[in-house]
């Protein structure tokens, strides 16, 4: 059994279909990537996968880990083992960073029948996977992403998956944004996370990332379908050469 | 208004008038001329202009009429008090003196007064008029506007007993006094007029804390006076917190005199009753004195919330900050009015003002108004205020960490609110009001998701 299947998913937003029948299936232990021009629909796949309500889901099935993803709630799909890394985390002024990871590893644990952590125990094994972040012990006490730097944002989001150790992560285009070390210090903290029983989808316009987090699989999504995927090769191929060979029209004949 | 409501009004007087007779007769300190006069000065006043209406520019967004209407009858002696463990769930930890008073007046057998540094007095209003009524003359009543405010003058006409706290100079009270007034359920509608007097002389520090609460349902009026006196180089910090119930009405008037290089700080958390009208009036009569005003108020169903701010800089070199929150929900209302009053000698003044909103539903309802009247020429005055809902943008990152929906709806509650609890100092009133606000955010919570807590 895949730990993901997607199955002719249709996604609605407005009048506007932006998922036209997507399929894809990850086996635990996978690192797939989908990559795409801008509009394509990445972000939406993305954010439906995570349970985003706005979304008008039309038609199709998820399956995650055998269970129907499309029948559940953000929080239970996250207590399921899903997570996404926001391309735009959002700031919570007022919440320490430090209180809403632990809130999140508790309701996880909880859902999941484990007793929750206490400060105790929490902090150091937070301050362990900070420091394979490289991330300053004083972005705890600060409020959630509040006037944290673009790479901070997006160090706080793969902190965050450290903590909580997902069954599926989707990282939202988490390089958009990062210099070249921030790049490698996110990338060297999702391959710290690399093992057989977690999937990665890594959704991102760009290969750069691709040349740190190697996948197994690339998928290019072009107007809300799939329209071709292939290996790793894939990806440096559309760094050289575009999306341009996928534009209007193109994506029937693949 | 309707003339079968002007004449419930001038009945409603009237009322006030018939047990103003007996009461100046009868009231703790009667043989004492100034306090007759006293007395029989506020009840000149207020039967001169009775009731504000919504004509009234200061209160152009609350309607007392609700007040107005309703023959409310003093409660006098001849009930019995609510035990100990009626009142201990409502005590703060933490505190170092606990002064109980039930329907305004003193109970001595509920109140704890621990033990105080020499030249502290912590005692009521009453007694204190009894054995020490030079000390009261010199302040009661001096600070109180009746001439702007009915409702003080009211208070005045029937005051009788309240807290008294005294502070000598360069004392230190470090033990906050937490003073408790607790409104009983009556038969009919019933009024207390507690009436506070907070000295602190020279270089002194100290804590209040004024918590208002019910036991039982009913229709009350509490209406409060606290003048304080904060003398030079004095640090004070005063709490008021409202959490009487939604069918309460409560008017409380803070007048704070602060003397040179006087640093008080005012805290409101406004989170029960159905109508309740806040006011804070601060003076700053000294130079380089410091004044933060600091407020929350969380409504939902038909509550009324109105924070009215009057501060005044008659002083060179002042700094004020107003900062108020509001969270509401349902049909409730309410109301930042901040007035801000710059006298001609106040050079230097620094003043600031935010108040920001946020309104959970469609019918809840927020008046702002900033209110600046400026006749110094070298003053910094500013104001804002911001009306918002709740993300859904946050709520979404919340729950897909694992956070269930009414804790993701808390948890935005009290973040919200934290920017004021934050500007409390740490220590015992801090973690009360925290655990009041945290309860009443997880009750705000489960109720806009249609569940009962």
């Amino acid at each position: 059994m895949s730990l993901l299947d997607i199955k002719d998913l249709r996604v609605r937003v407005e009048d506007r279909e932006i998922l036209q029948g997507v399929n894809l299936q990850m086996n635990a232990g996978e690192v797939h990537s989908i990559m795409g021009p801008n509009g394509s629909g990445k972000s939406t796949l993305a954010q439906v996968l995570a349970r985003r309500e706005t979304y008008n889901v039309t038609g199709g099935e998820v399956l995650f880990n055998g269970k129907d993803l499309l029948a559940m709630k953000p929080e239970e799909a996250a207590c399921e083992g899903l997570f996404l890394a926001f391309q735009y985390p959002v700031e919570i002024p007022g919440i320490s960073n430090a209180y809403f990871l632990r809130s999140a590893l508790n309701a996880i644990r909880k859902y999941r029948g484990l007793e929750e952590m206490d400060a105790m125990d929490f902090l150091p094994m937070l301050r362990q996977k900070l420091k394979l972040l490289d991330m300053d012990d004083k972005l705890l006490n600060r409020s959630v992403n509040e006037a944290f730097s673009g790479g901070e944002k997006k160090r706080n989001e793969i902190l965050q998956m450290a903590v909580l150790e997902p069954k599926l992560a989707i990282l939202d285009e988490t390089d958009s944004g990062l210099d070249i070390d921030a790049l490698r210090i996110v990338a060297e903290g999702v391959n710290a996370m690399r093992n057989p029983e977690r999937a990665i989808l890594v959704v991102t316009h760009y290969q750069r990332l691709l040349n740190y987090i190697v996948p197994d699989r690339v998928h290019v999504l072009v107007e809300g379908r799939i329209v071709r995927s292939g290996g790793p090769e894939l990806a440096l191929e559309l760094e050289d050469k575009g999306y341009g060979a996928y534009d209007a029209g193109a994506g029937a004949s693949a | 208004m309707g003339s079968d409501r002007v004449a419930a009004a001038s009945q409603a007087i009237a009322k006030y008038a018939e047990s103003f007779g007996g009461f100046q007769k009868s009231a703790p300190g009667h043989e004492l001329s100034w306090l007759r006069k006293l007395r029989q000065d506020g009840f000149v006043r207020f039967s001169e202009v009775g009731f504000p209406t919504t004509r009234d520019e200061d209160w152009r967004f609350t309607n007392p009429g609700a007040i107005a209407q309703v023959p409310f009858r003093l409660v006098r002696n001849g009930h019995s008090l609510p035990s100990q463990k009626d009142i201990d769930r409502f005590r703060m930890p933490g505190a170092g003196s606990q002064l109980v008073f039930v329907d305004g007046r003193f109970a001595p057998g509920l109140s704890l007064v621990g033990k105080l540094p020499a030249g502290v007095t912590v005692s009521n209003l009453a007694a204190e008029i009894a054995r020490n009524p030079e000390a009261i003359e010199k302040h009661l009543g001096h600070y109180l506007n009746m001439q702007r405010d009915a409702f003080g003058a009211l208070n005045t006409a029937f005051l009788e007993d309240g807290a008294y706290v005294h502070v000598a100079k360069g004392v230190v009270l470090e033990a906050p006094v937490a003073i408790l007034f607790v409104s009983t359920e009556q038969d009919s509608p019933a009024v207390n007029h507690p009436r506070n007097l907070i000295v602190a002389e020279e270089n002194s520090q100290a804590t209040i804390v004024e918590d208002y609460v019910s036991l039982g349902g009913g229709q009350a009026l509490c209406n409060t006076v606290t003048e304080l006196v904060a003398a030079d180089h004095s640090v004070i910090s005063h709490y008021m917190i409202e959490r009487e119930h939604t069918g309460a009405f409560n008017v409380s008037t803070l007048r704070i005199q602060q003397g040179r290089t006087a640093d008080v700080s005012s805290h409101s958390v406004l989170l029960g009753g159905a109508l309740v009208r806040n006011n804070v009036h601060p003076v700053l009569g000294g130079e380089g004195g410091e004044c933060l005003i600091n407020g929350l108020f969380i409504g939902n169903g038909r509550q009324h919330l109105d924070n009215y701010m009057l501060v005044e800089h008659a002083s060179p070199h002042c700094g004020s900050r107003q900062f108020y929150n509001g969270i509401l929900d349902g049909h409730a209302h309410g109301v930042f009015h901040g007035r801000i009053i710059v006298h001609k000698d106040a050079q230097k003044t620094d003043a600031k003002q935010t108040n920001r909103n946020l309104l959970l539903s469609d019918s809840a309802q927020i008046d702002t108004k900033p209110q600046l009247e400026i006749y110094a020429d070298d003053v910094k005055c500013t104001h804002g205020a911001t009306i918002g809902q709740m993300e859904e943008n946050s709520l979404f990152y919340l729950r897909s960490r694992g956070i269930d929906e009414m804790s993701a709806r808390r948890l935005l509650l009290v973040a919200f609110a934290s920017e004021c609890m934050d500007r409390m100092k740490e220590g015992p009133v801090r973690t009360h009001v925290e655990k009041l606000i945290h309860d009443h955010a997880f009750r705000l919570a489960a109720a806009s998701l249609g569940r009962v807590a």
